[in-house]
């Protein structure tokens, strides 16, 4: 308390924003924590557009038959909904998260590029406009799978234009990012932060950081030699040009194995700070926690082709990525145990962010497993393209990845606004989004295994039931953000004031060396740590 | 918060059970194996999930048990231990022996299913957007060959006329094979990939244009086994089903009979009558009734305008052909030229 106010009064200049107000202050601004507000609110809007989607999709499966959508429309919604959560709303928000806490936990003053910061976030918004453009244009949005597997891309109308380029613009926006935050993480440390003293959110983003600028040229690849191969006569995946389809599939999943752990390792790194923060103990295994995520991250870049089990590759292949991909489960499984063992006689209390951070263990290791099984070529190749892939990888983005950004949005909350959310309506969304997670998604296990496949409009009677279990679950998760809306809006417009430190066990740099809510410049003289 | 999860597991299993009662077998694990492989394949992932769900119950018994006993409102005090090697050796060393464990079994039945040599017979399987052909090319019934599509009336599917039982699954023309020999399947596609599924007998192969991929199954029980296809193929994606009709020997003789004198009636007919309109209906309209991919609509005068302008010759040129989103012949590579002109002429007549 006493540092804080030292620091405070020394800086006291600082606290006072001097910057524009209004729309200019939102639209020029490359103060850390004011793009990261804008990143987080970008993910939001961009989460209510792919859930819309998501909904779209649930209402035309809730029973066989066509009633609501044409089987085209539905193809581009499984699309957009894909692309859209995945690059418009879970990858910026965990920007959001680096933007705002890397500085204030490493004792910075802000990112190191201020300017390519801001650059970074305002190329994302005509990216996503060109993704939700493409449904007006003639033929409509691409309907060919968020993976867009050639050549059926080659097929699709100028929608597909539209997406290639805003998938190379979201790529842009990754890379330069991700030199920012690498170039913050190894220059911006306070004196006496040594790389094993930084909080494990800021490793789980310096991984991070370097897996996208490996991967995302690689995406942007792909996608050009789609491009070429539908406008300028190349035959890249066109096989009577000898060009081979599967070449994009290896291509695509070079960049989509890692691109998993893009989304997954900093979710780790948020749960790594919430559950230490509540047990009211540090995390155990700090150092086995750094070397696991590292090592998951090197791991991802040689199972690319557990996607690929059946497109017929040679069987010393399947068994070389069989075994690589299990040997993923160790370090993952590391990570569990270590969580685990953080709550182990710990002195344990349930705020909302640590009920999140429980719902992602408990929900992400479940999905793990459903990984485990996907990884033995035989069992995948009964599963693969089926419900049951479609339930494992939304309880890893949505249980692990969702839930883990709610946990950090709860948390940090009362930092960064310096007022307190409403705890009942949190534990209330909380308990809401658990339960009709998985009423959605726990059902679509049995729906793969009994042989439903995925991106499927309509389907055989034998299904009925269990969809319309999950599509009512699906209505009710996505309502349930609406309260979540409600409890942010409410917190920043009429929340109660937070105490200076509303968790006990928080102990970065953000909690202990600055007041509550963070001034807009603050570290402007950077901390000792000792 | 375990509880709740069993709340929802079992009032999802009690909701599901209302209706299950023939389907029970296969209505929360895989469909009844009917083939060797499958049945392996059954096998290895209920002792993976049982490993699972041990490991499961494991650690997250030790998290309920903390959840519970550790928690500062009955009065815990938090420990101050944050490592311990042999721990951390041990919670390595131990998954990483159990995984080697699994990969015995995996390993023993991939090289099983991968396994094509000494089939009885072999078939090629090609997708097209969207339907399926079969071609028997070496064993009983060589030279056999048909094309197999959708056989639920439209109807059904669009509009409220009562549903039959295999909705979706059936076919007009299923693909025929002895019970108790094995079945080579070679896939390949015209157009885009599509992929090739039968659940009951554990064989799924993508079907990747201009290249050959193999696999195998062979049938333990006659009956007819129904699957999908199952990658994203365009529009018509879910509705082009795979249907297997495992018969007896004898049967099969009569089966093969029955076509060699059908395809022998037919002669060299070729094409047979010239009839734009139901090329048409057959071929052209699943993207150019509704406007797929870009195509222009059937009788839509203004898509048309400037195409017609390019010259009759010019439209054969690029229906033969194909051009953007369209592939060559429509995807109907097997009609003859005057049939795919006499679909244009249909087109173009329509839309004068």
């Amino acid at each position: 308390m006493e540092a804080a106010h030292a620091d405070h009064n020394a800086h006291g200049h600082d606290d006072h924003a001097h910057h524009p107000s209004g729309i200019m202050r939102w639209l020029t601004t490359t103060n850390h924590k004011d793009i990261g507000t804008l990143y987080l609110w970008f993910s939001f809007s961009m989460f209510m557009v792919g859930g819309v989607m998501a909904l779209i999709i649930r209402a035309e499966l809730f029973q066989p038959g066509l009633q609501f959508v044409h089987p085209d429309f539905f193809n581009q919604m499984t699309t957009l909904h894909g692309l859209i959560m995945v690059f418009g709303a879970i990858m910026p928000a965990f920007v959001g998260f680096a933007n705002w806490q890397i500085p204030m936990m490493i004792g910075a003053p802000d990112m190191a590029f201020p300017r390519l910061n801001l650059w970074s976030f305002w190329l994302l918004p005509p990216a996503a406009s060109l993704l939700v453009v493409s449904l007006f244009v003639p033929g409509g949005a691409a309907g060919a799978g968020w993976t867009l597997y050639a050549p059926l891309t080659v097929q699709m109308g100028p929608g597909m234009d539209l997406t290639i380029f805003a998938v190379h613009i979201l790529g842009m926006s990754s890379i330069l990012g991700s030199i920012n935050i690498i170039t913050t993480i190894l220059n911006l440390r306070a004196p006496g932060m040594g790389m094993m003293k930084m909080p494990l959110f800021v490793w789980t983003w310096l991984i991070t950081a370097y897996l996208l600028i490996a991967v995302m040229p690689v995406l942007a690849a792909a996608v050009t030699m789609t491009l070429t191969d539908r406008h300028f006569g190349t035959h890249f995946f066109n096989p009577a040009g000898g060009g081979d389809p599967v070449l994009y599939q290896h291509i695509f999943w070079f960049f989509g194995h890692p691109e998993v752990y893009v989304i997954a390792i900093p979710a780790f790194g948020v749960v790594s700070q919430v559950i230490p923060a509540f047990s009211r103990k540090p995390l155990f295994g700090y150092a086995s926690m750094v070397y696991a995520t590292a090592s998951i991250a090197i791991l991802s870049f040689i199972v690319w082709a557990h996607h690929m089990y059946t497109v017929g590759m040679p069987v010393a292949a399947q068994l070389f990525f069989m075994y690589a991909t299990t040997l993923i489960a160790v370090p993952t499984g590391v990570k569990v145990f270590n969580w685990v063992a953080t709550m182990w006689r710990g002195s344990l209390t349930f705020e909302t962010p640590m009920l999140f951070a429980c719902g992602f263990l408990f929900l992400f290791t479940l999905g793990g497993f459903t990984g485990l099984i996907l990884s033995i070529v035989p069992v995948d190749i009964q599963m693969h393209d089926t419900y049951y892939v479609v339930a494992h990888f939304h309880y890893v983005m949505v249980a692990g990845a969702l839930f883990s950004a709610f946990a950090g949005i709860y948390f940090w909350l009362p930092k960064w606004t310096g007022k307190m959310y409403n705890e009942t309506l949190g534990k209330l969304h909380f308990w809401l989004s658990f339960i009709f997670f998985n009423v959605t998604f726990f059902v679509q296990h049995f729906l793969g295994m009994a042989g439903m496949p995925r991106r499927i409009p309509d389907y055989a009677l034998q299904f009925t039931d269990l969809n319309q279990i999950s599509s009512i679950g699906a209505f009710g998760f996505g309502l349930s953000q609406l309260l979540f809306l409600y409890v942010v809006v409410k917190t920043i417009t009429s929340g109660e004031k937070a105490p200076h430190r509303p968790w006990e066990g928080a102990d970065t740099l953000d909690w202990t060396h600055l007041p509550t809510p963070a001034p807009y410049h603050s570290f402007a003289t950077p901390p000792i740590v000792k | 918060m375990i509880g709740k999860w069993m709340q929802v597991c079992a009032l999802t299993a009690m909701a599901g059970l209302g209706s299950a009662t023939a389907l029970a077998q296969s209505k929360y694990n895989f469909q009844p194996p009917q083939s060797a492989v499958a049945q392996e394949i059954y096998d290895l992932h209920m002792i993976v999930l049982w490993i699972c769900v041990i490991i499961f119950v494991g650690v997250f018994g030790v998290m309920l048990y903390s959840i519970v006993r550790h928690r500062k409102s009955v009065g815990h005090q938090a420990a101050h231990f944050h490592e311990n090697t042999t721990v951390e050796i041990l919670w390595t060393v131990i998954p990483l022996i159990v995984l080697l464990a699994m990969m015995f079994p995996a390993t023993k039945a991939l090289l099983a299913m991968r396994d094509t040599s000494a089939p009885a017979m072999t078939v090629k399987v090609t997708g097209y957007q969207w339907k399926w052909s079969y071609e028997y090319l070496q064993g009983e019934g060589d030279g056999i060959r048909f094309f197999s599509s959708l056989s639920t009336p439209r109807d059904q599917i669009e509009k409220s006329a009562p549903k039959g039982p295999n909705y979706l699954l059936e076919v007009d023309n299923p693909l025929v094979v002895p019970v108790g020999r094995k079945v080579r399947i070679l896939t390949t596609a015209q157009d885009v990939i599509h992929s090739w599924w039968v659940p009951a007998l554990g064989v799924k192969q993508d079907a990747n244009p201009g290249f050959i991929k193999d696999t195998w199954f062979k049938a333990d029980r006659e009956g007819t086994f129904r699957g999908q296809c199952v990658e994203l193929c365009g529009k018509e994606h879910g509705f082009m089903p795979v249907v297997v009709e495992v018969v007896s020997p004898e049967k099969y003789a009569a089966w093969v009979a029955e076509q060699k004198k059908k395809s022998a009636a037919a002669g060299d007919a070729g094409g047979g009558v010239v009839d734009g309109k139901a090329v048409y209906e057959k071929s052209c309209q699943a993207c150019h009734a509704t406007g797929v991919a870009a195509a222009p609509k059937y009788g839509d005068k203004a898509a048309w305008a400037l195409r017609l302008k390019q010259g009759q010759d010019t439209l054969y040129a690029h229906a033969l052909k194909g051009i953007r989103g369209m592939p060559p012949k429509g995807g109907a590579p097997d009609l003859p030229d005057a049939q795919i002109k006499a679909a244009v002429d249909y087109l173009v007549a329509a839309a004068k």
